[in-house]
């Protein structure tokens, strides 16, 4: 492990920028053997492969300070790897700042005491990764990147296409060729380049990390700028405890695809807690996946700390990476709080999605419908204390995923259009 | 038996800054053991203090992830294709 304070450059050809363009952020670690490098396009460490994280020197800041920032993401920006004025920027579709839902009834349903629902679907493009996507897109601007690019499950895909041509950026998406058609129009709409693979999102995100061998003048947000658009994933967890008053829930159930959101929201309760924006108290950390794609799911029940990928096949396709790079990670946060993971079937997950919708009046996409599912399925196993405080996330909108439960629900009746007819269906 | 080496970038020190090598060997074993020989230091970025692959470097024999093959013993045809890219993965 390096100690040096000299930090090696990004690489030779890649792009850096001055250590003040990204605010708090003072380097890059690899998480792995915690080699350091310079902030900038990099995200693998040369000695291990391991993952680069962004390190901070946060210094004093201030719940005021923050209370005071704008009704977004932004809010928090002297806790990301931005420049205090990254809301001023062009790449600014004021992400996050959703509701926190009080879900009184689908805690009665469950028989709990307290239950939240974080919403990401009240997002630009509807989904969790407008956040990710622009803290990246910050730093393709700091780095003076003019093409961004990604592997996507589809929300990403919409993401980066609306955030790109918002910032005057050109786009280059890349996603399976077998996505929902919701997810394909909410990504094409925008315009930019969208490019459908013959193959799953494993196949995809190989693709993409090889062709950004080949383009290091691009910005790939999920590959080469990955440490800071991960960062983006904090402020879901600096939501939540704000706006639950500036304290911590008890517990939180997440959905894990790359494992990555589950992760970032630990990290942003520990970071809140070590600064003294909230008071430090115990939470647990639980894990959604679908049984279709359950590699962190079946890790955990193996009590394995390396996770062995898998060939996905379920309906939650934003959940499909049948190879999580940050599912270590994941386990040992959910390890670490005493919380667990655990999967469900897709007929488990329309279930979660309808059961959402009708007692809320919240429509989620198949992923929220994973994160319903397994909350009541550790509930029933007794791993999930129904008396403590517990935030569900929902990352995304179920408008983009109508094909899960288009074959279920419909209309009641179809009917003649006089009131005879009415009258027969027994309503009136 | 000659197979193709596609180089990732943080690798491409060793190289020369080639982005692919063409080496000898039946497995990808003796494929990362001639790359090594080729370009000295290779070796031990891929692989961990007992000779495994590392977790985070995923390797692939055609299109084929030899987590999902043989790992180390997976067989490398000659004309065949390895590619050694950094775990990522997040969409």
């Amino acid at each position: 492990m390096s100690q040096s304070t000299t930090l090696p450059p990004s690489t030779p050809t890649a792009h850096s920028a001055s250590r003040r363009s990204f605010g708090p952020a003072t380097a890059l670690v690899c998480r792995e053997c915690g080699e350091r490098y310079e902030l900038g396009a990099r995200y693998a460490c040369d000695q291990c492969f391991g993952p680069l994280e962004v390190s901070y020197d946060f210094g004093a800041v201030t719940r005021a300070q923050i209370e005071a920032g704008p009704g977004s993401i932004w809010r928090y920006a002297p806790l990301l790897p931005v420049p205090a004025d990254a809301a001023d920027r062009p790449t600014d579709l004021a992400p996050g700042w959703t509701r926190l839902h009080r879900a009184d009834q689908l805690a009665a349903a469950l028989g709990m005491r307290s239950l939240w629902v974080k919403d990401d679907s009240g997002n630009p493009t509807h989904s969790f990764k407008d956040r990710v996507v622009a803290v990246a897109l910050t730093a393709a601007h700091t780095l003076g990147l003019t093409t961004v690019a990604c592997a996507s499950t589809g929300n990403l895909a919409g993401a980066v296409a609306a955030a790109a041509t918002r910032a005057g950026l050109k786009s280059v998406v890349l996603i399976p060729d077998d996505l929902e058609d919701g997810k394909v129009v909410t990504a094409a709409v925008y315009g930019g380049t969208l490019i459908a693979i013959e193959g799953n999102y494993d196949d995809v995100n190989r693709l993409c990390s090889e062709v950004a061998f080949e383009h290091e003048d691009w910005g790939f947000v999920n590959v080469t700028l990955r440490p800071f658009y991960a960062e983006g994933s904090k402020t879901v967890g600096y939501e939540v405890a704000e706006q639950l008053g500036w304290r911590l829930p008890e517990q939180v159930v997440a959905p894990i695809a790359s494992g990555s959101l589950l992760t970032k929201v630990d990290k942003a309760w520990r970071e809140l807690g070590a600064l003294g924006l909230v008071e430090t108290s115990p939470y647990k950390v639980f894990g959604a996946q679908a049984t279709g794609c359950s590699p962190v799911s079946q890790a955990f029940a193996a009590g394995h700390d390396i996770v062995r990928p898998v060939k996905p096949d379920t309906i939650a396709k934003s959940l499909a990476i049948g190879n999580p790079a940050d599912g270590p990670y994941a386990l040992d946060v959910v390890r670490r709080t005493g919380g667990a993971v655990a999967d469900v079937s897709d007929d488990e997950v329309v279930d979660g999605i309808r059961l959402l919708a009708s007692t809320e009046g919240i429509f989620a996409e198949t992923a929220g419908g994973v994160t319903v599912a397994v909350l009541r399925k550790l509930l029933a196993e007794g791993r999930l204390d129904p008396e403590a405080e517990t935030v569900i996330l929902n990352t995304g909108d179920g408008l983009k995923t109508l094909d899960a439960v288009s074959p279920v629900v419909g209309p009641t009746a179809t009917i003649r259009p006089t009131l005879d007819a009415f009258r027969e269906v027994g309503l009136a | 038996m000659s197979v193709t080496v596609r180089i990732p970038t943080i690798l491409r020190t060793y190289t020369g800054g080639a982005a692919e090598v063409a080496v000898e060997g039946g497995t990808l074993s003796e494929v990362i053991a001639a790359l090594d020989a080729a370009h000295p230091g290779i070796a031990p970025r891929v692989l961990d203090d007992t000779g495994k692959l590392r977790r985070f470097v995923n390797v692939y024999v055609g299109d084929e992830d030899v987590r999902f093959a043989e790992g180390l013993d997976t067989p490398t045809p000659a004309g065949s294709s390895v590619s050694v890219i950094p775990a990522v993965a997040g969409g």
